[in-house]
């Protein structure tokens, strides 16, 4: 049994269709993502499966029961906020005991003190959260929602909030949480890097659809649209025919076989081990190729050729 | 640092000719003698202060605070509720803000005449409970400290419900997700997250309405009809018909310094809560 099924959901909004028809089916236990640009309804279908909003039409089911009428405190889910909520007025502690306190569990102190400890956040527990910082307070929430050992754990864009270095620890530590307690993750974000990274499997979403659904390999390397192809990472285009930087080689004859275009450099830029050459192609339009930095022989202005792999082409109808 | 002075200039002569100065005339007077008609005389005395320890004056003073203590209960009871409705009307906030400050369109005393009309034997109130038959005799509402009670929550609810409508509507709609995320029902979340993060504001709307009430002397007087005397009517009383200002001002300085007090000790704590 699925531990979330989403049959057809619509949510429309005065004037607005933001959720336009989502079919998804999670697995217990897995890490899944929503991965789409702003406003393409991967918050709005998360706060559905909260009960948060209630769906237009279409139906959502938790472990195989209809859920669409029940409230969030009728279901066996938690979110972990953007803004992370944290209740002002109480400690760390205090925070992670108020759903336990609400069901009237029995050792919460304990509980509520194993799960700081599975956050790495016990030293912490006195703290009201105006006393945390920003990664301190994400741990919080993340246990706050733990502790009640949820069917299915929600996170909106939890770490959109922290700097980059935080981000990526956190990022580890998200996935090493995920294993170690077993329960489903499903992680909203726009970051592809992010849901690459994380997810068993990820829905690419697109105007209040989801426009894909596999695992982080199905996903980058065979996309089934363009929309796909171009969120996840740069495309050149040739024709109907799209190819990822990584996979454009450039020579300085022409390639005995394969596809390949004129083109001249139009500018070098360096990323540390890497490097992007920016070319104009001579039949109109631009492509970009990254390249080993060992590589990096090629100055602005050159006329070159750029080619690749037919097998490397990713190719919509 | 010049042009600061140069705009602070008028509102300290304001303060200074209008505030500090017939403060300090009172604190004067309230060391001094009473004159035989009236005004002021030496000797110096405490023996304006000794004598509010009498139990007739401590009795006003008790029921003062009473008074304003019961008038501040029920404009919390009353305006909590109303305040979190009107911060989740949406669109028709400002519609029921404005009614909120309606009655302010007219003058105070005309509004508390008002209640006059609706609580007098020939009232509103008695003319419909026996018109529709459910009593006899007219209902003894005026005159007593029901009647002062009512004036006093109907004249500063407004003062409560907009800084406690302020404090609801920065509240964060996310927390009350989060609480019933957390698995709490809508009961559950007022009295656990709404109340406590929310508690600054009805600390605040509630001095705003108890400082006042403790010196209210216009409600009492008219809905009162001089048997419910308050501190207010108490200091009044002494300026015009008792001619005894020292002790009028020895009042009115108790008066002000139990509200400062009360306002000191209430700030400390909100500001310790917030540091927390």
């Amino acid at each position: 049994m699925h531990v979330l099924e989403l049959r057809n959901v619509v949510k429309e909004f005065p004037g607005q269709r933001a959720v336009d028809g989502v079919t998804l089916a999670l697995e217990r236990g897995g890490f899944y993502s929503l991965l789409g640009p702003s406003g393409c309804g991967k918050t709005t279908t998360l706060r559905m499966v909260g009960g948060f909003e209630k769906p237009s039409s279409g139906d959502v089911f938790l472990n195989g029961e209809r859920v669409n009428e029940r409230k969030p405190y009728e279901r066996n889910v938690s979110t972990v906020f953007q803004s992370y909520a944290l209740f002002p007025h109480l400690t760390a502690l205090g925070n992670v005991e108020f759903g336990l306190r609400e069901r009237g569990v029995a050792g919460r102190r304990e509980r509520a003190m194993n799960a700081l400890e599975l956050v790495k956040l016990s030293a912490r527990a006195q703290r009201f959260p105006a006393a945390l910082s920003g990664g301190e307070k994400q741990r919080v929430a993340l246990a706050r929602s733990l502790v009640l050992e949820p069917q299915l754990l929600l996170l909106d864009e939890p770490l959109a909030a922290l700097d980059p270095d935080l981000r990526k620890q956190m990022r580890a530590e998200l996935k090493a949480m995920q294993r170690q307690t077993g329960i489903t993750f499903l992680l909203v974000t726009h970051d592809q890097e992010e849901a690459l990274s994380l997810s068993d499997k990820l829905a690419v979403m697109n105007s209040g659809r989801i426009e894909q659904f596999g695992t982080p390999e199905d996903v980058y390397l065979r996309p089934a649209s363009a929309f796909v192809a171009g969120f996840l990472g740069a495309v050149n285009w040739f024709g109907d025919a799209g190819v990822r930087p990584e996979a454009t080689r450039i020579a300085r004859e022409r390639p005995a076989e394969g596809p390949s275009r004129r083109a001249s450099v139009a500018s070098v830029v360096f990323l540390g081990n890497r490097v992007h050459v920016h070319m104009a192609l001579d039949e109109g339009g631009r492509a970009v190729a990254e390249l080993p930095r060992a590589q990096d022989q090629f100055r602005e202005g050159d006329a070159v050729w750029l080619h690749w792999n037919a097998a490397d082409e990713m190719r919509f109808p | 640092m010049n042009l600061r002075r140069i705009f602070l200039f008028p509102a300290r002569v304001w303060m200074a000719l209008f505030f500090a100065a017939p403060l300090a005339i009172v604190c004067g007077y309230s060391f001094l003698t009473r004159g035989e008609y009236g005004g002021v005389e030496q000797p110096w005395t405490f023996e304006n202060f000794t004598r509010l320890a009498d139990p007739l004056y401590l009795a006003i003073l008790w029921r003062s605070v009473r008074i304003a203590a019961l008038a501040t209960g029920l404009c919390v009871a009353l305006g909590f509720p109303l305040a979190l409705f009107i911060a989740r009307a949406g669109k028709r906030r400002n519609l029921y803000l404005q009614l909120v400050l309606l009655p302010f369109w007219t003058s105070f005393l005309v509004r508390t005449y008002a209640w006059l009309f609706i609580l007098r034997d020939t009232g509103l109130v008695n003319t419909v409970l026996q018109s529709l038959h459910i009593i006899d005799a007219p209902l003894q509402l005026l005159y007593n400290e029901g009647a002062v009670l009512a004036g006093l929550v109907y004249n500063f609810l407004p003062f409560f419900v907009l800084p406690m409508y302020a404090t609801l509507e920065r509240l964060d709609p996310a927390l009350l997700e989060a609480a019933a995320d957390l698995g709490a029902r809508p009961l559950a979340t007022l009295r656990r997250v709404i109340i406590p993060v929310s508690m600054p504001g009805i600390v605040a709307g509630a001095v705003l309405v108890f400082i006042p009430c403790l010196g209210a002397y216009l409600t009492p007087d008219l809905l009162g009809g001089g048997k419910t005397v308050m501190l207010g009517n108490l200091v009044q009383n002494q300026f015009t018909t008792a001619r005894d200002w020292p002790f009028g001002s020895a009042a009115s300085l108790v008066l002000m310094l139990a509200s400062a007090l009360l306002l000191a000790g209430l700030m400390r704590s909100r500001v310790r809560k917030e540091l927390m």
